[in-house]
């Protein structure tokens, strides 16, 4: 094989393999970008962490219902529930809603809860400036704890969606917590 | 130079011989060869855990194995037979006509073609050794969804992740071989557009492999993590998010399964022409099919998750880009045709093998094209018509083409024709049987039998007979196959001439049958212009 082949073989194969190892960046670059392009389109419902202005007027004219619903996923020991599940809501109206659990373990334990919005065209409207789903919960054995969370409707919402769902599901993140 | 000068005094042999041949072999003739016969044996280790999933399904009920066994195998069959055969049984055939068909001495990067090779037959080991390790080997389906493969995975899994990265690492370094042998050690008069299709069907291959199975390979490593150190990337508990893993697992998917497709397109476009003797129609128009295929592969990935709650608008992108796929696919179907129509056809088994493929895999098509339809596909979604779909394009679609590769360069390769006979009895046994196997199960999906199940409800127990005998009967084909080769390879049967087939067109015919242990020292005088 001449000099001059065998150079530019190992050149093209050294441009190949730096695409490839490109492409495995790519492959890590898609997990921050998937949340970034979830939160853009508001795809994924699980609505806004950012920061937000309070609302300056209420629009009275119309109130949207908004539903709350809670579940505890696989068997963690804890109980979670809500005493309002129903609220009607005004856009621009700050409303404040307080959700309780309990922790029916001897141990100490902590739980992240992760919200999602139904329907899809609702979510980049429910703005959140206060909720327990921003932090992962500690609770010890047996104790229990009031949490709450803090959101108005943004009154840009469409006029078609009348009315909206936040779904919390508890995960037991104790061995996350841990590490 | 010191190179160039010691290879061509090495002769016309291998410089070792024994086992150290081809442990230390940098020939892309042995390497090839190696590559045929591992893959070969994982398509029988493969076929044969099918055998005992179509006898655990030929009566309702539990009878042979646990339900845990039962999704072992069916994971293990998946992945034994796309990493462990349709992949490197390409990547074989690549090894041995690349070269001889675009006048080159062999691969650009030999010791890598080396390397590339021995990681296979360890990949394979340590994938297969999970079925003994406690707790059972893989069991979520060859997909590995997150979190069934993360949180609710046997502990033999981080063996099964280590398996894929070392085939990763193979199949990339393979594609790069491939790239670099064809722009630099072609033929001096060889332009691009004068390369046999084959050729350039493993080029577009390639350029595929090196952009996604990186992505595969970051996909697992995240699995690694999320399993053993604490992280949560498809882990909603930790703000992951499963429906990710699917993200990047068909980003990566969707472009395998073109893989694992093409090169089998590129045997057809070579057998055809041979004994159709006509040039392959419209050839040009199947260079920019294939490109247009490759591209909009990049584009669909998300019609494997119709179901997970995509947008409307999402969802109606990946439907009609799907679709679309069906119009370069439909030129080359046409090119085919077209190839064949007032030829002067011949049918020996290359041929058999290859105008079988063009129907049954168009049936396969016709069927991702109902499938592509998203209210369709929630009904399909999980049922066994999506098994009869992928089985009709990766059997009577790949592995006929490979067939078809086998008869058509066997003589080639070992000098001898082979039983011509006994290869169209196992034409027609296969073509029979393969249809007997996977026909009805687009009915079984159609009336709700879901895949994946060791057991299923009385009323499917008639058509889950019929495709247990169908699939007996071209699981033993197979042996009759496995026996014409040996044979070819132990040198009975007639000596074949250079030429081999009367109508064959290309540099692999000009060189002596079997080919030489070295071949085109110098470059050849004369190459066939497009």
């Amino acid at each position: 094989m001449l000099n001059a082949t065998k150079k530019s073989n190992v050149r093209l194969a050294a441009i190949l393999l730096t695409t490839a190892f490109g492409m495995l960046l790519f492959a890590f670059a898609m997990v921050p970008l998937y949340d970034a392009f979830c939160e853009m389109t508001g795809i994924n419902n699980k609505g806004g962490r950012v920061r937000v202005e309070m609302p300056t007027e209420v629009d009275t004219s119309r109130s949207i219902k908004v539903k709350f619903i809670t579940h505890v996923h696989g068997d963690m020991p804890w109980e979670f529930y809500t005493a309002e599940n129903t609220l009607e809501v005004h856009p621009g109206e700050v409303k404040k809603v307080l959700f309780y659990t309990k922790n029916n373990a001897a141990s100490d334990m902590s739980g992240q809860f992760v919200a999602t919005i139904s329907p899809g065209q609702g979510t980049r409207y429910v703005k959140k400036t206060e909720c327990f789903s921003f932090n992962r919960q500690f609770i010890d054995g047996l104790d229990e704890k009031e949490m709450s969370v803090v959101f108005f409707i943004d009154k840009d919402i469409p006029d078609d969606v009348e009315e909206l769902i936040l779904f919390y599901t508890l995960f037991d993140d104790t061995l996350g917590a841990k590490t | 130079m010191n190179d160039g000068q010691n290879s061509h005094a090495e002769g016309a042999h291998p410089s070792r011989t024994g086992i150290l041949r081809w442990i230390t072999t940098t020939n892309h003739k042995d390497i090839g060869t190696m590559y045929l016969v591992f893959s070969f044996i994982m398509l029988f280790v493969g076929g044969a855990f099918a055998m005992v999933i179509r006898a655990e399904l030929f009566q309702p009920g539990m009878q042979i194995v646990q339900a845990e066994t039962f999704n072992m195998l069916t994971t293990m069959h998946g992945l034994i037979m796309i990493f462990g055969f349709i992949m490197p049984v390409f990547v074989g055939l690549a090894n041995w006509m690349i070269p001889l068909m675009i006048g080159a001495p062999d691969m650009a990067l030999p010791r890598i073609n080396n390397w590339s090779f021995w990681l296979l037959p360890v990949a394979g080991t340590i994938l297969l050794s999970t079925m003994f390790m406690q707790g059972g080997g893989p069991n979520f389906g060859w997909t590995f969804y997150a979190p069934l493969s993360t949180t609710f995975a046997p502990q033999s899994t981080d063996y099964f992740i280590f398996a894929v990265h070392l085939l990763g690492i193979s199949s990339i370094m393979g594609a790069i071989n491939v790239i670099v042998t064809i722009f630099n050690m072609r033929a001096p008069q060889m332009r691009l557009i004068d390369m046999p299709i084959f050729v350039w069907t493993w080029l577009i291959t390639a350029f595929l492999i090196i952009a996604v199975m990186p992505v595969l390979a970051g996909t697992v490593t995240m699995m690694l993590t999320d399993r053993n150190f604490g992280t949560s990337f498809f882990n909603a508990a930790g703000g992951g998010d499963p429906v990710l893993f699917q993200h990047l697992f068909w980003f990566f998917g969707h472009p395998e399964v073109y893989i694992v497709i093409l090169p089998a397109f590129g045997i057809v476009s070579e057998v055809i022409p041979t004994f159709a003797r006509k040039k392959l129609f419209g050839r040009t128009s199947m260079i920019y099919a294939l490109a247009s295929i490759a591209f909009l592969s990049f584009i669909v990935w998300a019609h494997h998750m119709f179901m997970t709650g995509l947008p409307l608008a999402a969802s109606m992108f990946f439907m009609y880009a799907t679709m679309l796929i069906a119009v370069p696919t439909g030129v080359k179907v046409f090119n085919w045709v077209a190839t064949v129509f007032k030829g002067s056809l011949t049918f020996e088994a290359p041929m058999l093998f290859s105008l079988a493929f063009v129907v049954l895999f168009t049936i396969g098509g016709f069927t991702g094209l109902m499938l592509a339809l998203i209210p369709a596909d929630v009904q399909y979604h999980d049922t066994y018509f999506v098994v009869g779909h992928f089985h009709y394009v990766l059997v009577p679609g790949s592995l006929f083409a490979v067939f078809a590769a086998m008869y058509y360069w066997l003589p080639k390769w070992t000098g001898h024709m082979y039983n011509e006979t006994l290869a169209k009895f196992h034409f027609w046994i296969s073509a029979v049987a393969v249809n007997l196997t996977f026909f009805p199960m687009h009915f079984l999906g159609l009336a709700g039998m879901p895949r994946r199940i060791p057991d299923y409800a009385l009323q499917f127990t008639d058509f889950n007979q019929i495709i247990s005998v169908g699939a007996f009967v071209f699981g033993a084909a197979q042996l009759i196959f496995l026996y014409i080769v040996i044979q070819a390879m132990r040198g009975k049967g007639p000596k074949a001439t250079d030429r081999v087939w009367e109508g064959s067109h290309g540099l692999e015919w000009t060189v002596p049958s079997p080919a030489p242990y070295h071949t085109f020292g110098e470059p050849p005088a004369h190459v066939e212009r497009h």
